[in-house]
């Protein structure tokens, strides 16, 4: 039998290799899927997340981590989908229209769907309505939006703005984040949440849609 | 050091210029145009900007060139005039350094991330030479490369910019950690001050990210550390949002009382990354001359 803490260790170490036998192997030996989440990848993310606080990890640890996540979760998606499992929520993400920078929201969707969530990502240069119409088609119930320019902040107000234009605000929460971005900033144009970094952004969205961190 | 660098500091310390892209937006530049393509479209408003800045004192002036390389430019439809947009933005600040100021042409990040795998060292040193070679017939007295994260790219951008044989400045971004004095990736100011220095960088230095309050601490390391020049451009603090527009709410008056502590630190050039203006420059100018 495998040692599962095996996973949680791959995934806390970001060794992608060994994240991806021991989920192949686990799951061949009968291992529920959902298991293998809620039991080592959602807690070895959560230890990522602290080491980042402590600054025992910085960006490249989160990458590789975020890496040997995703090479797990590549294996195990398919399987949660076709026992119709739902994740703990959906998110819609994206960086806002006119801004072409995706490194740290790249970084956010990995964490988030470490974290137990069905992440759309919408990529860069995202218009509002795009943002709408996901949202419309998705259910999801949390919008991500990133900007790493001043120049382009203003328009993740527009975005919220245009949801309430089509009545759609109350059904949405945002959460804003990028490197000139601040929780007074994110006061100031009514959106949800902000977070600093990836590890809090999956602490605020689980917050947001009413989940225990 | 560099013939040209050690003649800038003869003096003592040198006031550099403040931000680009703000005072472009001021001037029309809409959200989410990208910056360094004005060079060729509006090029009379790019030299207006240049000119703002040798006006109010800088000694060195930069160019409207820190997105235009390879890489970036692919996400417009102008990736193949790479070489003219940083020669036109080169010879823009050129014509109105005159013999005032001296031009540090701008080299930015790529904005690929080697860890990821999003981009091979290889593309990144090709872009990098080509951005500064473009650079160096537009006539550029040195070349800084800026608001760098990732120690590794900026390295092989020292290494592509020096194939130049102009001086080379390599200036990073300090944002990360609880004490907010590591790059993005982790690295502190002595691993970039040794790493910068191995590269043969002629000045190091640190720009945007945070505060004006945050510099002096980095500065003497990276001072201490490199055993070279050091370059300081703080950000006008954080951006608020003010009807529909970014603002920096940090004052001219604010900037300028943070500029003794730099050079103490042993700051040797020194001017504003975002937000700050050429009033900015003006207050950090008077300010020198008291010190």
């Amino acid at each position: 039998m495998t040692d599962l803490r095996q996973l949680f260790d791959a995934v806390v170490t970001g060794d992608h290799v060994t994240s991806k036998a021991v989920t192949a192997e686990a799951l061949a030996a009968g291992v529920e899927p959902l298991a293998l989440v809620n039991d080592y990848m959602i807690p070895a993310m959560d230890d990522v997340g602290g080491k980042f606080e402590r600054n025992e990890y910085f960006v490249p640890e989160l990458l590789l981590s975020a890496r040997a996540m995703k090479a797990a979760m590549e294996l195990i998606r398919p399987l949660l989908a076709a026992r119709g499992t739902q994740p703990i929520g959906r998110v819609v993400m994206g960086t806002v229209k006119g801004d072409l920078h995706d490194i740290g929201k790249n970084l956010v969707c990995a964490m988030l769907e470490g974290g137990g969530f069905e992440v759309f990502d919408l990529g860069v240069n995202v218009a509002p309505e795009k943002f709408i119409a996901k949202v419309r088609e998705t259910g999801a119930r949390l919008v991500g939006m990133s900007a790493l320019l001043t120049t382009t902040m203003p328009a993740m107000k527009l975005t919220i703005d245009a949801f309430a234009g089509e009545g759609l605000r109350d059904q949405v929460k945002f959460m804003v984040g990028g490197a000139p971005v601040t929780q007074r900033f994110a006061d100031t144009i009514g959106a949800d949440g902000y977070a600093e970094n990836a590890p809090s952004a999956v602490v605020l969205a689980k917050r947001l849609i009413g989940v225990a961190a | 050091m560099n013939a040209l660098i050690a003649e800038l500091l003869r003096h003592g310390p040198v006031l550099t210029d403040g931000a680009w892209g703000t005072q472009m937006q001021a001037r029309g530049l809409g959200i989410g145009e990208f910056p360094d393509l004005w060079n060729l479209t509006h090029p009379d408003q790019v030299l207006a900007v240049a000119q703002s800045y040798v006006d109010a004192g800088s000694r060195v002036i930069l160019t409207n060139t820190f997105g235009a390389n390879r890489i970036r430019l692919a996400e417009t439809d102008m990736a193949d005039r790479v070489a003219d947009i940083n020669r036109k933005g080169t010879r823009l600040s050129k014509q109105a350094a005159g013999d005032r100021a001296r031009v540090f042409a701008s080299i930015g990040p790529s904005g690929k991330m080697l860890i990821a795998g999003e981009v091979t060292p290889e593309a990144l040193l090709e872009a990098f030479a080509e951005q500064a070679r473009a650079l160096a017939e537009g006539g550029a007295d040195a070349l800084i490369i800026e608001t760098m994260s990732d120690l590794d790219e900026t390295k092989l951008a020292v290494e592509a910019a020096k194939q130049t044989g102009l001086p080379v400045v390599a200036s990073v971004v300090f944002d990360s950690g609880k004490d907010k004095d590591r790059t993005m990736m982790g690295a502190t100011p002595e691993q970039i001050a040794g790493g910068l220095a191995a590269a043969g960088a002629d000045v190091i230095g640190a720009n945007c990210g945070l505060g004006i309050e945050f510099f002096a601490p980095i500065c003497r390391r990276l001072k201490a550390a490199g055993g070279l020049p050091v370059w300081i451009k703080p950000n006008a603090g954080m951006p608020e949002l003010v009807g529909a527009e970014t603002v920096y709410k940090t004052g001219t008056a604010q900037f300028a009382s943070g500029i003794p502590a730099l050079v103490e630190a042993g700051a040797d050039f020194i001017g504003g990354c975002c937000g700050s203006t050429p009033e900015f420059v003006r207050a950090m100018g008077e300010t020198l001359k008291k010190g």
